[in-house]
């Protein structure tokens, strides 16, 4: 593996190929925050909470540090001005859904968040995603999933599957940056409840 | 089916059918495009069928049934040939006549002609109608001489010579070379240059590389990849196999709209058909290329015309985009160098080997080269799929194309680049268009949507009708464009509604900012211009609506009031008796008054009150004047005006 030499917020670093700039900067023991990145999992690229300012040949752009590839003479800024916007904004259309989440609270405290900026619309889930690429990725059952699509996807369990797979296992539940209850809630209800039916959209 | 195995017996085909073909033969082409089919083309040709056999010419007579002509606002046409006698909205009615009149007698049908509105003069041949006569159709030309399921009407127009050209005598670096001479630019809404595109992918040192055809076109409104697909299937395919010649690829793939059943169709046709030939296919006519093409229908979701969620869709997985760092002509589809242009860019491929690059960029602005086709829609006389050079303005575009706005409106706006394009003013008629002149104006190229607003088009409420549809086609993977977007369109609601509020235009350009930059793909980032835009050029709209709630262009529902003029109404009993919410109170003679605790604001009065009275006003950011005293809404002093 070839290095390569990266400067992070004023700090040069060399950086293994294929490495992003998160796992760079995590390396100097910089903080770049995220809430769908886990370590064990794919990189993800969903919350972009960790978007920071990476500048190459002269030319600055936002990236989602945990997916961007570190490259030759990348220069990257953790906090700026339209970093921290950025960030501010996401949470403070986060906590709309997941307003008492304490680990979005912390982040909101950070980056000055209002969490009552939007209309409160409590489905808890932040959409991060972490409970549905674990249980594919590590635990590779795929008992929980994603369903619809935009403003209407939601995380689902399977009954078939999770009635067999998810008793004597539940590692997801802690992985949620909301509350470990909203992914027991779904589980719950998946197995309790009658099967969905397609009800017309109605709520966005 | 003869499979031919060099150059010389592809000479020998081609010259075989030409020597079949009698140039001078009664030809009656019929557009059977979608559009087409929709005002009743398949009837049409039926009754076509019928009556030549019936008066017993088929030997003289060719009937032909080809792709769409573009002059959709006047479907079906007919062309018949040699003599180009263009007949517009045939019904299977006038089939009889047109056989023994124009066919048997050689007379032309005056009243099947198009008339010049601006001259009042009939116009015979379909190439000097306006329309046509100020377009540039190198692409979609033969869409009106092909039957897209015959590959000898491609062959008899030069079909597949520019890929016997580069297998035999081009090397790939030689072809690489002319596109990127050519500036061929992305036709898919990017405008990247397909040359360095391909050089990417062909210098990548993988050794299985792929390339696709995006045909996912989603925009609403839009249907020119549809019908360049449908009409003229093998120029894309003869495009693409020297694409993958190019880069070094095998296997190709269209990633097509499963909703485009005449498409799909058609495709697997011609693919079907190039096989049989040996244009693709193993050891393609001898050359020792081999290369196949895959039909992968698409399920109907707007985002996978993202080129990253369209390869993670082809790959059979969920269609979400994936982030682009590293770009997909290195690492796409099953994470192999793959080269994904759009149908147009394709079908130019081969007119550029054919006739050389320096003909190519003969055509267009200097950084935007050829031709573009728009597919021209909204409140436009002469609706349709037109093809302009670059650089052509709006303005000629839509009066000398498009004929103007119908119904004597004014123009407001023309809106371009589909979904998250923008909204150009007036006052940028003057526009050339190209791809950076258009981003430069807060709008975009996009596939070549081109929608045009009149004075009635509420242009906050338009914005709101994009962000309603990119919300609804988010996949909903990040965060700023799944929930920026959506809390974007839950304020421009608001603003429509009459409860917008001081802070709002700033707090949707907050959200903009945020999803412009942070955005997964360019769904997201793109969101944001239909607000961007419409707010940069029609700002005083938005301010009228948050400010006054008032709407200036009488549109929006929950901001206007309908209100018949006391001194106007002739108490005709039309509106009262339209009225399905009966909120019209009066009775003959009796001067009609709306009320307003009744009215669902449905406009059927407005549309229905008689232009001579115009007695139905609408009225906006304003009250409503009280009803006038029932004793004076007697209309007899007035009667005898009428």
């Amino acid at each position: 593996m070839s290095k390569i030499l990266v400067n992070i917020d004023g700090r040069e670093i060399e950086a293994s190929e294929g490495m992003t700039i998160l796992e760079a900067a995590q390396s100097l023991g910089v903080v770049i925050p995220t809430l769908c990145h886990h370590e064990k999992l794919e990189p993800y690229g969903g919350c972009r909470i960790c978007t920071v300012e990476a500048e190459v040949k002269g030319r600055t752009k936002l990236v989602a540090s945990c997916v961007y590839p570190v490259e030759p003479k990348l220069i990257v800024r953790t906090r700026s001005d339209k970093v921290d916007r950025v960030r501010k904004m996401i949470l403070q259309l986060l906590l709309s859904h997941a307003p008492d989440s304490e680990q979005l609270q912390d982040l909101a405290k950070e980056y000055g968040a209002d969490k009552d900026r939007f209309e409160k619309e409590s489905s808890f889930c932040i959409h991060c995603g972490l409970c549905v690429r674990y249980c594919a990725e590590v635990k590779e059952k795929n008992a929980v999933g994603f369903i619809n699509r935009g403003a209407r996807r939601e995380i689902a369990f399977i009954p078939e599957i999770a009635s067999k797979e998810c008793w004597d296992c539940k590692e997801c539940f802690p992985l949620c940056p909301t509350s470990a209850l909203q992914a027991a809630y779904v589980f719950t209800e998946a197995l309790v409840s009658d099967p969905p039916s397609f009800k017309p959209d109605s709520n966005y | 089916m003869p499979l031919i195995k060099s150059p010389a017996e592809f000479e020998e085909l081609k010259a075989d059918i030409l020597l079949k073909r009698d140039p001078n033969k009664r030809t009656i082409t019929l557009c059977s495009g979608s559009a087409c089919h929709a005002t009743g083309s398949k009837l049409v040709a039926a009754s076509i069928e019928e009556e030549v056999q019936k008066l017993g010419l088929s030997d003289e007579v060719e009937i032909r049934k080809t792709g769409c002509h573009g002059f959709c606002e006047r479907g079906p046409i007919i062309v018949i040939q040699p003599d180009e006698i263009c007949y517009l909205q045939i019904k299977p009615e006038d089939v009889p006549e047109i056989i023994s009149e124009t066919i048997k007698g050689n007379k032309v049908i005056e009243r099947l002609l198009y008339t010049d509105p601006a001259t009042d003069e009939e116009i015979i041949h379909e190439s000097e109608i306006p329309f046509y006569k100020n377009q540039q159709r190198l692409l979609f030309g033969n869409n009106i001489k092909i039957d897209p399921k015959s590959i000898e009407d491609y062959l008899a127009l030069g079909g597949y010579s520019a890929l016997v050209k580069v297998l035999f005598k081009m090397t790939p670096e030689q072809v690489l070379e002319e596109i990127k001479k050519s500036n061929l630019r992305g036709r898919g809404g990017g405008g990247f240059p397909a040359g360095i595109k391909w050089e990417g992918s062909r210098n990548a040192p993988d050794d299985i590389k792929y390339v696709i055809v995006n045909a996912d076109e989603g925009d609403p409104g839009a249907y020119m990849d549809r019908s360049l697909l449908e009409g003229n299937p093998h120029s894309v395919l003869e495009g693409l196999a020297i694409g993958a010649y190019t880069i070094g690829s095998n296997e190709g793939y269209i990633y097509v709209r499963q909703e485009y059943p005449l498409a799909v169709e058609n495709v697997g046709i011609a693919i079907r058909q190039a096989e049989e030939y040996g244009f693709l296919g193993k050891n393609i006519l001898g050359s020792g290329f081999d290369f196949i093409v895959k039909v992968h229908q698409g399920a109907g979701a707007f985002v996978c015309g993202e080129s990253s969620a369209l390869m993670t869709a082809l790959e059979g997985r969920a269609g979400e985009p994936r982030p682009k760092y590293i770009r997909s002509n290195i690492k796409g589809l099953w994470e192999k160098p793959t080269v994904l242009n759009n149908v147009e860019t394709w079908a130019n491929v081969p007119l550029i080997i054919n006739n050389g690059a320096d003909w190519f960029t003969q055509y267009g602005t200097e950084k935007s080269k050829g031709t573009k086709i728009f597919s021209l829609v909204g409140k436009i006389n002469n609706t349709g799929l037109v093809e302009v050079p670059m650089g052509m303005t709006l303005r000629d575009i839509i009066y000398k194309v498009g004929g103007g706005i119908p119904g004597g409106k004014k123009f407001k706006a023309v809106q371009t680049g589909g979904p998250s394009g923008g909204c150009l003013p007036d006052n940028l008629l003057d526009l050339e268009v190209g791809f950076d002149e258009l981003t430069q104006a807060g709008s975009m190229m996009g596939s070549g949507g081109m929608i045009v607003m009149d004075e009635d088009t509420c242009m906050v409420d338009v914005a709101r009708y994009f962000l309603d549809f990119l919300t609804d086609e988010s996949c909903g993977k990040c965060a700023p464009c799944r929930e920026g977007v959506r809390q974007m369109l839950k304020i421009l609601t608001n603003i429509t509604r009459g409860k917008g509020k001081e802070g709002d235009i700033e707090l949707l350009a907050e959200l903009a900012e945020v999803a412009q930059e942070a955005a997964l793909c360019a769904l997201g980032q793109t969101a944001p211009n239909p607000f961007l835009s419409t707010m940069q050029y029609f700002k005083d709209e938005y301010e009228a609506h948050i400010k006054e709630k008032r709407c200036p262009s009488l549109y929006c529902k929950e901001l206007i009031n309908y209100y018949i003029d006391p001194q106007k109404c002739q108490a005709c009993m039309i509106c009262l008796k339209k009225c399905p919410s009966d909120a019209i109170i009066g009775e003959k003679k009796t001067i009609h008054v709306i009320d307003q605790d009744k009215c669902t604001k449905c406009d059927t009065c407005f549309e229905v009150c008689p232009p001579r009275f115009r007695a139905v006003t609408k009225i906006s950011g304003q009250p409503v004047p009280p009803p006038i005293p029932e004793e004076e809404r007697i209309l007899a002093g007035r009667s005898k005006d009428k």
